[in-house]
Order: structure tokens, then sequence, then C-alpha cells
């Protein structure tokens, strides 16, 4: 059992807790993740790393709630336990090297996208953030980001926050004005990601993007999360969990991952409206 | 006592092929006493024990038979624990027509003694009528360190248990069992009888540390600074394989490891399950080992319309257990032989709605004598189905081996072992199972589990 030591509400569909799972926290690096249970007999889901406290023995997680086990989840309170916290997994963001990048992070993939600016930064890389939420009520994590960034640029799909418009516009008109970095690392919707990455390509300038499929294990025994890499018209299988999770952007089959990330949304859609009504049931 | 010479085993009792494709509970349902000393009364305690030869952890079978002759079944549990530390799973799982019973001086003429199921006997009535747990051994003060909670990894933890060691079993996923619990489906394994011997093993002192990924969240050297003095890798199979075909990627195409690992540790199989799979329709299993029978049976049990082995060789040469095909055959399971997949074919959404295969022949023998399959010219044909579920094997999983300096592996991925110890390249560090010799069964991971805590005894008292 994981005790969840801290617990924040970031907007109405984000949450953020620290989890004490001392082992985890010692290894656990920016880009890796972390497999977790509610309860039992509860579903198995992964979750980038979003944070660590080696010395407290804590790993921070972000999540939203998009189904029957993050909303279960999201009804934990401080000082109660989840059933396993098992980790950390995949290869960490490489760093190395790296004097000037462009994080990309879109709406709760922002939160595995902090981890990496801040590494970044402490190696004293010049890091321009672009980070994009539907609207002003959704922004999460702006204080840290302004933190770690050389510059910010937030965007909102309304216009009710920073600028109007998605994460490209920025990111284009940077690239166009001939901004060089040494990559782009972006993290968020899959949709956003491909875009992202088709912004770029023209560059040349490195892009890795942050895949986050449907697992199981997440230690390389089930291929759920397998996908594609494409080069030179030559397809190549990869699984995210252990070759993974991030990957160069250019290669990824991004279509073939859109699709196989809608496998169980039928499911997904009755199981999360089954656990609304009990949450429901038992409020009334 | 006269033996029995009838020419056949006693049938075994099973539930009835039509009832049992549509539940999950154990298909074959056992000896009663009677039937077992009836078909113990076959062995004809042959001197020279080849059956002995053929078991790969070399239960004295004709000894513990002869317990079952004289009623003494506790007597008869006793012998079999001396070899065997799993004798429930084994007498279950094991392809005793290949094993023991293929060495059988009754197979000569007729059937061989029924050992598996005379095993599987003794251990359901020892679990029935015993209900002394293990005692914890005097402690020996050294400690080991057991990656993986599958058939070698428990093999090892109990017998070095019993000499004293304090035993450390680490376990990646949530729950002990490996593929005892996450591959083999309940009606071929219930899962009490796993925990039955995982909870014997607690009770000797071993200690179970689930979500604990070696390679990741503990690496193999920093096992030793903690104060293990040796460690065996049992971490099993690893990485699906597929095919290679176009199509792979489509929604409803599963690897058998996702697909039984969704089924039986994620429980898909209840009515309202917290895990997803896809229930019913028309399926194909591409393979013809265990596995892939498990896997066919399993979605026959989640409600599949109809479901399809796919294999490219004949039945001479399919590699699964006997009993486990001829089930499935009852079941109303179909067998397309000499068939192969050359493409799985989808709808407009990205879901599979075909496969298309190629008819075979086999060919001249390969190297290790099986004959090879020769695709027949312009034979193709479409087989509609829902679902597709590869299972043609793993290859080993890099977590460890990438993690780990001086462990050196073969190239396919396997770790290298000395044969006779299970001892790796590094010292101090031995290994079993799967994680050695690619996918194989349960009991030759045993017998490996078995070598390396004699060896690791060796090892440890000549260091310390």
């Amino acid at each position: 059992m994981y005790k969840i030591i801290s617990k924040k509400i970031l907007n109405p569909y984000v949450t953020m807790m620290d989890i004490e799972a001392p082992l985890v926290a010692k290894k656990a690096q920016a880009g890796q993740f972390i497999i977790l249970r509610v309860d039992k007999d509860g579903e198995r889901i992964p979750l980038t790393v979003a944070g660590f406290n080696r010395e407290k023995g804590t790993v921070k997680i972000i999540f939203q709630i998009v189904g029957a086990t993050t909303l279960l989840l999201s009804k934990k309170e401080e000082g109660e336990y989840i059933e396993d916290f098992a980790g950390p997994l995949g290869v960490a963001t490489k760093t190395d090297n790296l004097k000037k990048v462009c994080i990309v992070g879109g709406g709760v993939g922002c939160a595995i996208a902090l981890p990496i600016a801040q590494k970044l930064k402490e190696q004293g890389c010049s890091v321009t953030s672009i980070i994009g939420f539907r609207n002003k009520d959704l922004i999460i994590l702006e204080d840290d980001f302004k933190a770690c960034s050389q510059q910010l640029y937030i965007m909102t799909d309304d216009g009710s926050y920073g600028e109007k418009g998605n994460v490209c516009m920025p990111l284009s008109k940077m690239l166009d004005s001939g901004e060089v970095f040494d990559e782009v690392i972006t993290i968020g919707p899959l949709i956003m990601m491909k875009f992202v990455v088709e912004t770029v390509r023209p560059t040349g300038i490195p892009c890795t993007v942050s895949m986050n499929p449907i697992m199981i294990d997440g230690t390389g025994m089930c291929g759920g999360c397998r996908l594609s890499l494409i080069e030179d018209g030559k397809r190549e299988v990869k699984f995210a969990c252990v070759d993974g999770p991030d990957f160069d952007g250019y290669k990824i089959d991004f279509d073939e991952a859109m699709s196989r990330a809608s496998m169980y949304k039928d499911f997904e859609k009755h199981a999360y409206e089954d656990s609304c009504n009990l949450f429901k049931k038992e409020a009334d | 006592m006269k033996p029995n010479m009838s020419s056949i085993k006693n049938p075994m009792p099973s539930q009835e092929p039509l009832v049992r494709a549509k539940n999950f509970s154990e298909v074959a349902l056992g000896y009663d006493e009677e039937t077992a000393v009836d078909e113990a009364l076959r062995c004809l305690n042959c001197k020279n024990m080849p059956c002995v030869q053929g078991c790969p952890v070399n239960i004295y079978i004709p000894d513990f038979i002869q317990k079952i002759k004289e009623g003494d079944f506790e007597g008869a549990y006793e012998i079999i624990s001396q070899s065997s530390s799993l004798p429930a799973v084994c007498g279950r799982v094991c392809p005793q027509e290949k094993q023991c019973e293929a060495k059988c001086v009754r197979g000569i003429k007729g059937e061989s003694v029924g050992i598996g199921r005379l095993e599987r006997f003794v251990a359901d009535w020892h679990n029935a009528h015993s209900n002394t747990l293990p005692s914890v051994p005097a402690s020996n003060g050294h400690m080991v360190a057991v990656i993986g909670s599958g058939p070698s990894g428990l093999t090892c933890a109990g017998y070095l248990a019993r000499m004293g060691y304090k035993v450390t079993v680490f376990e990646a996923l949530h729950t002990a069992g490996g593929v005892l619990v996450y591959g083999i489906p309940e009606f071929r394994l219930p899962k009490a009888i796993v925990q039955k011997e995982i909870d014997n093993l607690i009770s000797m002192g071993v200690k179970i540390e689930t979500n604990i990924i070696i390679g990741k969240t503990l690496t193999i050297d920093e096992l030793f600074d903690m104060g293990y003095e040796a460690v065996f890798i049992g971490s099993g199979a690893g990485l699906p394989s597929f095919m290679g075909i176009k199509g792979e990627s489509l929604k409803g195409v599963y690897s058998a490891n996702e697909f039984l690992t969704r089924s039986n540790l994620m429980k898909s199989y209840l009515e309202k399950p917290t895990t997803p799979i896809i229930k019913g329709g028309k399926v194909a299993v591409v393979g013809g080992g265990n596995v892939a029978m498990d896997a066919a049976r399993t979605a026959l049990r989640l409600g599949a319309d109809k479901v399809y082995i796919v294999y490219r060789r004949s039945m001479d040469e399919l590699p699964a257990r006997k009993e486990e095909v001829e089930h499935a055959i009852e079941e109303g399971i179909e067998f397309n032989l000499l068939n192969n997949p050359v493409e799985i074919i989808g709808d407009d959404n990205g879901f599979v709605k075909a496969m298309k295969c190629i008819k075979m022949e086999l060919g001249e023998p390969d190297e290790r004598g099986r004959r090879s399959p020769v695709p027949i010219e312009n034979s193709e044909f479409i087989l509609d189905v829902d679902t597709v579920i590869i299972s043609i094997g793993t290859s080993p999983n890099p977590l460890i081996k990438s993690t780990t300096q001086g462990l050196d592996v073969n190239k396919r991925g396997g770790i290298i072992v000395e044969e006779n110890t299970g001892a790796t390249s590094k010292e101090g560090v031995y290994a079993g199972g799967d994680a050695v010799t690619g996918a194989a069964t349960v009991i030759s991971a045993m017998g490996a589990g078995k070598t390396a805590a004699k060896a690791i005894d060796e090892y440890i008292k000549m260091n310390g």
C-alpha cells in the first residue's frame, strides 16, 4: 500500500498527488512513468512521473479525470492509500548536451513536460516553453513553467488567457523567424504532437515526442503498447514501455497510434458513466 | 495386490465440453480415491524406473504410486515433495506424454500409467486434508534474492528456504505467481492452488515483495549492496513476438500474452471488469503451443461465436500438450492446420474484419527434425474474424540485461548459464526458466530453479 502524502486539485479535471514510494522516488527521472492500481482488482494505469522528492521519498503524479480509474483516484484523500505503485518504468528523457530547447506541452501533458523543463534549466540549458490549454480555467503549472523558462508562451483555444490559438502558432513563428533549437520536446494529446512534429519537420530540428499508449504490465510483457516507427518506408514495431515512452517524432505513425488509443472508447465511456453514477449515489 | 492390466488409463472426470466452454471453472475434475488406487495398480513398479528419467525433477514416481496403492496418500505426497515443490501445479500443466509417461512401459502396449493424474490427485488430497502449514526452518543467517515469482523463482525460493536461507522474492507485477497467474487460465490451473503454494512459501519465512521491477526499481548490484549474497534470475520470457505482416496494429489484434493477462491477471472475464477486453465475435489464434490453446479456449469462454486455431504445420507437429488439444477440439475450436496468415484486414474504423491466409504444405525436415511448412502458390483465402490473437512466442526481456554489467546473454537475448548449476557470467548470479531458454515449460523452469538452489547453497557455503 502506498500513502497519499498530499493532494491538490489543479483544475476541475486535473489533480496532483504526492505518493509515498521511496524506492521509486530514489530512481525516478524526468520522462519515466509509473504504473498504479487504485484498489484491489482495479485497473493498472500508466502515469508519467510529474516530479519526485528523493529525500522525502515521494513521487508526484498529475492526472486528468478521463475514465473510471482516474475518477476513483481523484476521490482518494490525503492520508489514504492506493493499492499498487510500481516503477520507475521506461527510459528517461535524454537531455545530455542540450543547450537550447523548446518544450511544447498541451493540457495535462504539461505536467510531464515540467520536470523535463526543470531538469534542462538545472543543467544550464535555455528553455522556451509553449503550453496550451482549452481555456483559462484549465491552465495548470503556470508559475512553475515561468520559473524554469527563458520565454513562456501560454495559449488558449478560446483566447480567455494568454494568446488565442494553438501551440503550433508561436512555434512556427519562431522557426520561421530563423530561431534555432537543439531540440523540440513535445508532450500532449496525440493530435497536438502530430501537428508539432509537422511544424518542426521542415527545419530538421530533432523533435522528441512522449507517447502514452494503452498498457497493462508496463514491463515489456504484453505488447499492448506497441507502436510503429516508419523510416524510409520501413515499418518497425517498438514497445513504448521498454523502448520509450520518448520517441523520434519524425518516425512515429501517429494515425495508427490515435486509432489504437481509441480501442476501448465505448468500454471506457460506460465504465466512466457507471462510476460517476456510483459516486453520485454515494453522495446522495 | 493384483496389478490392473487394463490397457487404458482411467479416464479423467471432466466438465461436459458444452458446459465448460461457457465457464471459467476447472475443466478436469480429478480422480477420487478409488479411481486413484485403481490407476496406481496399473503401475508395474519396474526396477529400472524409466519414468523417473523422463521427469525433469526426477520425482520417485514408482515409490509415490506404491503409496497410493497402499492408500497412504499423505505418504505419497511426502515422496513427491522431496523432488517437486509445486505438485498440484505440475500434475495439471506438465506435458506428461512427452516426459514421464513417454517412458512408461505400459505405454508400449496401450496407454501409459496416468502419472500426471495421480500426481494431481495426491497433491489435491494433501491440500484438502492437511491443514498444517510448513514451519519456518532454522535460519542459517544467509540472504538470497530471487527475481520473479513464476515457477522457477518459487521453486528456487522453496528449496533455499528449506535449507535455512532468508529468501526475498521480487515480483514486478502486483500479484505473485508469474505465468501461473497471468498466463495459465483458471480453467486449467485454479488460482487458489497457486496461492496455496505461495502461502506455503510465506509460512516458511520467504518474503515476497511485489511491484518491484529488478533492472528499474532496484538493480542486481544494489541487491548485493543490500546484503543478499546470491541472486537467482527467474524473470520469465518477455516481449511478445509479432509476425511482421500488414495489419498487426489494427484494433482487435492482441499478443497472447496481452489477451491472457487481461483475462487472467486483470480479471476481464468478469461481467463488470475494470480492465477491458474484446469479447465475442469470431476469433483467430495464430500458433499451436499451449499458450495458443489457452488463448483460444479463453476467447471461447469470453463468448466468442467461433474460434479458430491457425497453425502453419499439421496436427502431428502441434507443440501443445495433448490433453489441451483434445479439450480444445471437444469444446468446438476449429483447427485450421497448414494455414499461415499473410495479412490482417481492417474496417474503416481500424478494427479487424478479416485475415488473409495462405495454405501450406510440409517440406523437408529442418535441422531439429521438424518438417518446415512451405506456402502453396496462389492458395490465399480470406477468413472472416473480428479478433486476432498472436501466439508465436516471445523474446527475452531486456530490462535486467541492460542494467547489469557482466551478465552475458546469447544472440537471442537469453541469459547464458552453466547447465549443471545455472551460474551466469556474473559471480553470485544464477538464472533459470524462460529468461534462459526462451518460452518452455513450467516443469523445466522448476527444474532449473531447483538446480540453481543447490548451486547457490554450495556457492554461499564455499564463500561463507
